[in-house]
């Protein structure tokens, strides 16, 4: 039985120096990027890795800053305190630019443009965002579908640690509809026969990469970044890639 | 920002507090019916328990008890709430704070029921015995004589279960149920400071659980009187 035990702690120990060497490892500067990697096409888990449109993005970034990209998943609510407390250095997880937010980060250019849609069951009497009044509706916590749900006159926020979440609760009835952002709304319909989208979008609004405050010499490095890959046509390339054209 | 500005932000604005009230109205609601709902479970199952292990009896019973307890104490609570909110109610459609109360409820009596086994346990087999050539019967010595001292013996434990579940309901929010850890949750979410609502989330549970600790030492000292 002891031996057992010595078995397993000196495995453990092995383990935790392996993971030390390992991640002190690489010599160039890392480029920590926060997401929350459960909002397909952006950014989801695929195997081991992140993989999805701001994913690729971030790692031509990076690429072009001769920095390594490191991508830490995490709730969505916890993003943006990570840049401001230095944890990540950008926020990239299909972030919306808002008037909130950009008290508390510094924005760079948009990408991408997005829009908040209704997802609903395909037997639901709602047509337009006009009918969400009074009803169920699910979100995910922080994000700007929260937000504009707060908006709406007797609706009961139900707010989701994910997406997915919100997603199974409107399949089994527990909620009448979610707000969530077209691209990902897409795919939660494509994997499910009984959801719809309502055509009438809610907002229309740009997706960006957020950087903390005082790292302005980050943000003008994006931006010149995103330009560049802007006018290559990489952004399109990537975003190609992943969105197929209706 | 300087920290008054940023209660402000936090707590003051746009009525933000408020969230933090609602979120531990729930908070409360669900550890208090889920410690009762625990009791009543847990006395069930370590009454099966201990009747099997002094009589022999109940063997399906028992059975059935220790696979309960086995699975509630060796999965975690976050999961056993996702199984009974996204499973087990799939199909019908209870509010959340049910779900909540018959998860944590469910929870609680798995620990519960051991820590009474305990306090049955512990008390001497001699009593047993000594009801039963009185003339009382096995469930009327357990009644009358067991059980109030075994009580006794593990007020502190049962104590302790509340205090850990109270904070074990802080997983709530993973079914979107806006208890106190949620409560500070969608106020980050809004302001985006990354602690002031967190610690005053954290200060109100200390709060109360050093209100629950108070309650039960009382009770103890109380019950102590009878000791002589």
């Amino acid at each position: 039985m002891k031996r057992t035990i010595s078995v397993v702690l000196v495995l453990c120990l092995a383990m935790g120096l392996c993971a030390c060497a390992s991640s002190g490892s690489g010599s160039s500067k890392k480029l920590v990027m926060a997401t929350n990697a459960a909002f397909p096409p952006y950014e989801s888990v695929e195997g081991n890795e992140i993989v999805g449109i701001d994913a690729d993005i971030a790692k031509l970034i990076a690429d072009d800053l001769g920095m390594e990209l490191v991508i830490e998943d995490m709730a969505f609510d916890s993003i943006i305190a990570a840049v401001q407390t230095g944890k990540a250095d950008i926020a990239m997880a299909g972030l919306t630019i808002t008037e909130d937010r950009k008290q508390n980060i510094n924005f760079s250019d948009p990408y991408t443009e997005a829009a908040q849609v209704i997802l609903v069951k395909t037997t639901s009497s709602v047509q337009t965002p006009d009918d969400l009044e009074g009803l169920s509706i699910g979100v995910q916590i922080g994000t700007t579908g929260d937000i504009y749900a707060a908006d709406i006159a007797g609706a009961t926020i139900e707010r989701y640690s994910k997406y997915f979440e919100a997603v199974n609760a409107l399949l089994q009835d527990k909620i009448d509809a979610v707000i969530v952002d077209r691209e990902p709304a897409k795919v939660f319909e494509s994997e499910n026969p009984d959801l719809k989208i309502i055509d009438d979008e809610f907002t229309v609004e740009e997706y960006a990469i957020g950087v903390a405050k005082e790292n302005t010499e980050l943000l003008d490095n994006i931006n010149a970044s995103l330009k560049k890959l802007k006018e290559s046509g990489k952004i399109d390339e990537i975003i190609g890639k992943y969105i197929k054209a209706e | 920002m300087s920290l008054k500005e940023n209660l402000y932000l936090n707590f003051i604005k746009d009525d933000r507090y408020k969230y933090l009230i609602s979120g531990l109205g729930n908070t409360l609601l669900i550890t208090i019916v889920a410690v009762v709902m625990g009791i009543l479970v847990g006395f069930l199952l370590a009454y099966i328990r201990t009747t099997h292990d002094k009589t022999g009896r109940w063997k399906v019973a028992n059975l059935f008890a220790q696979v309960y307890i086995t699975v509630i104490r060796g999965t975690p609570m976050v999961l056993q709430l996702l199984i009974v909110y996204f499973v087990i109610f799939a199909s019908v459609n209870v509010p959340k704070i049910i779900v909540a109360f018959i998860a944590f409820g469910l929870n609680s009596g798995a620990y519960v029921a051991e820590i009474i086994r305990a306090g049955i346990m512990s008390i001497d087999v001699g009593q047993f015995e000594a009801g039963a050539s009185l003339g009382f019967s096995y469930t009327q010595t357990m009644l009358y004589f067991i059980l109030p001292q075994a009580i006794k013996n593990v007020l502190p434990a049962l104590g302790n279960e509340m205090i850990v579940l109270l904070k074990e309901t802080s997983v709530a929010g993973y079914i979107a149920m806006n208890d106190l850890t949620r409560g500070a949750d969608i106020i980050r979410s809004q302001t985006y400071s990354a602690f002031i609502p967190l610690l005053m989330a954290a200060a109100i549970y200390l709060f109360f659980v050093m209100i629950f600790d108070s309650l039960v030492k009382k009770l103890e000292r109380n019950l102590k009187n009878s000791d002589h």
